[in-house]
């Protein structure tokens, strides 16, 4: 079935059979490797992709057929040219990362969980990760960063919890 | 794993999508959210011949409070139930209270109230939540429209009255008056798992303090959503006193038929079915400022 899929703002065409997987679509139709493949099974939240602009979706549980038509934006369309987005510089500072596989879910569900609540607390964060598997940080970090950048994104920071 | 191969339709109209029901029988499934469908198919517990995308039918996507009732189409997600408006009343505590349990939260981001109902998963979290709150579902098939009660909707471990060719469009739930309020308890190893154990709750009382009715369900506690009618039945009539819900947690412990596994044995399981009902009245009791 062909698809017209844009992603990250540039348009996408493609043949794909109907049970091909959006995760395996970015990545080997399209080239795009910086979702990553995680559990497979829609527990871990390392493929999150957000769709039409602040839908945080498990890209590994919705068929790339289901994209046709839409916009999809992947860790490799946060940073405007050589400049990272206001999450991704957070995620340095606040060393929000170490292996760094988890990262790409993270800084998409953190962006759609912005979209949605620009000033979040500290418990809205974490409630809002949840769905989300870090085995480094231990989630403190992350926390900080997603912080760091509900701040730098222009609002400012509620009560930490 | 990689799904079976099926054939893929998108159905722009919900004529359009019972049409292609009616063409491909028991062969096909509606894709909603598909957080529990497609996760089947990776695991090829399911292999539908051709999946129908209902994503692009308009007028299915509705939280909508008319007639006393609210209704909610088969394509709004978890995560409109969680951010509506009203949703803080608390007269929808047990409604809210799901809708912060479901999944996870980037799940109900596409994950559907109706297709979890629709899925009659023994876990399911909005199934026990309709059983409580006496909800019914608008089913459609060709020769027009029909409301299911829950009870009837729930047939058996992944079955619905949903018949072939045939679609659920809605789900609606009454909507309780000034003097009810809810809870739901799940009790999950980590965010995101199926319950180990879940109870859902919603109660009316009387201006006089004393239960005018209570529903009461069980999640993961049987081959299906469970419904304590004994319990119900102790609490309507009475006041809601601590012996009360003591003796409707006993009859919800008695009436859980949970099968062991990873997360737990049979009577730990019981056990909780119990605790978890009397946690929900009080809390639903304290929501309504009445004492147990």
């Amino acid at each position: 079935m062909k698809i017209h899929v844009t992603i990250n703002g540039a348009a996408y065409e493609r043949d794909v059979e109907p049970r091909t997987l959006l995760v395996h679509f970015l990545r080997d139709d399209c080239g795009q490797t910086g979702t990553h493949v995680g559990c497979d099974t829609s527990s871990c939240g390392c493929c999150v992709v957000v769709v039409d602009g602040d839908r945080a979706v498990k890209s590994c549980t919705m068929f790339a057929v289901q994209a046709d038509g839409r916009e999809i934006r992947t860790v490799e369309g946060l940073a405007d040219g050589g400049t990272l987005h206001p999450l991704q510089q957070a995620f340095w500072d606040q060393h929000g990362l170490q292996c760094g596989y988890c990262t790409p879910g993270m800084l998409l569900t953190a962006y759609a969980l912005l979209k949605h609540n620009p000033a979040p607390t500290d418990a809205d964060i974490r409630e809002g990760l949840a769905g989300n598997l870090c085995r480094c940080t231990g989630y403190q970090n992350i926390v900080k960063s997603v912080q760091q950048a509900a701040g730098t994104l222009g609002h400012p920071s509620a009560a930490t919890a | 794993m990689i799904p079976a191969a099926f054939e893929y339709v998108r159905a722009h109209s919900i004529d359009e999508a019972i049409a292609h029901l009616q063409q491909h029988g028991g062969d096909a499934r509606v894709l909603a959210g598909g957080q529990s469908l497609i996760p089947a198919m990776r695991f090829r517990l399911a292999r539908p011949a051709v999946l129908v995308d209902i994503n692009s039918v308009r007028d299915l996507s509705y939280l909508r409070a008319s007639d006393g009732v609210l209704e909610i189409g088969a394509t709004s997600r978890d995560s409109d139930v969680e951010r509506a408006g009203w949703i803080g009343d608390r007269r929808w505590s047990l409604i809210h209270d799901v809708s912060r349990v479901v999944a996870d939260p980037v799940v109900r981001q596409m994950g559907t109230v109706v297709g979890s109902l629709c899925h009659n998963d023994p876990s399911g979290d909005w199934t026990t939540a309709a059983l409580a709150s006496r909800a019914e579902v608008v089913v459609r098939g060709k020769a027009g429209a029909r409301t299911v009660p829950i009870d009837e909707f729930l047939v058996d471990s992944f079955t619905t009255a949903v018949g072939e060719g045939e679609m659920a469009v809605a789900a609606r739930f009454p909507k309780p008056d000034d003097r009810t309020a809810g809870s739901y308890q799940k009790i999950e190893r980590k965010v995101g798992d199926f319950a180990t154990a879940a109870a859902a709750v919603q109660i009316s009382l009387n201006a006089d303090g004393t239960v005018r009715a209570a529903g009461i369900a069980l999640s993961a506690a049987g081959p299906c959503a469970l419904r304590v009618d004994e319990a119900e039945r102790l609490l309507v009539g009475r006041e809601p006193r601590d012996e009360t819900i003591r003796a409707a947690a006993d009859a919800a412990s008695r009436r859980s038929a949970p099968q062991a596994d990873l997360r737990g044995g049979v009577d730990y399981k019981k056990h909780l079915a119990g605790v978890l009902v009397a946690r929900g009245l009080r809390q639903a009791l304290a929501r309504l400022g009445a004492r147990a």
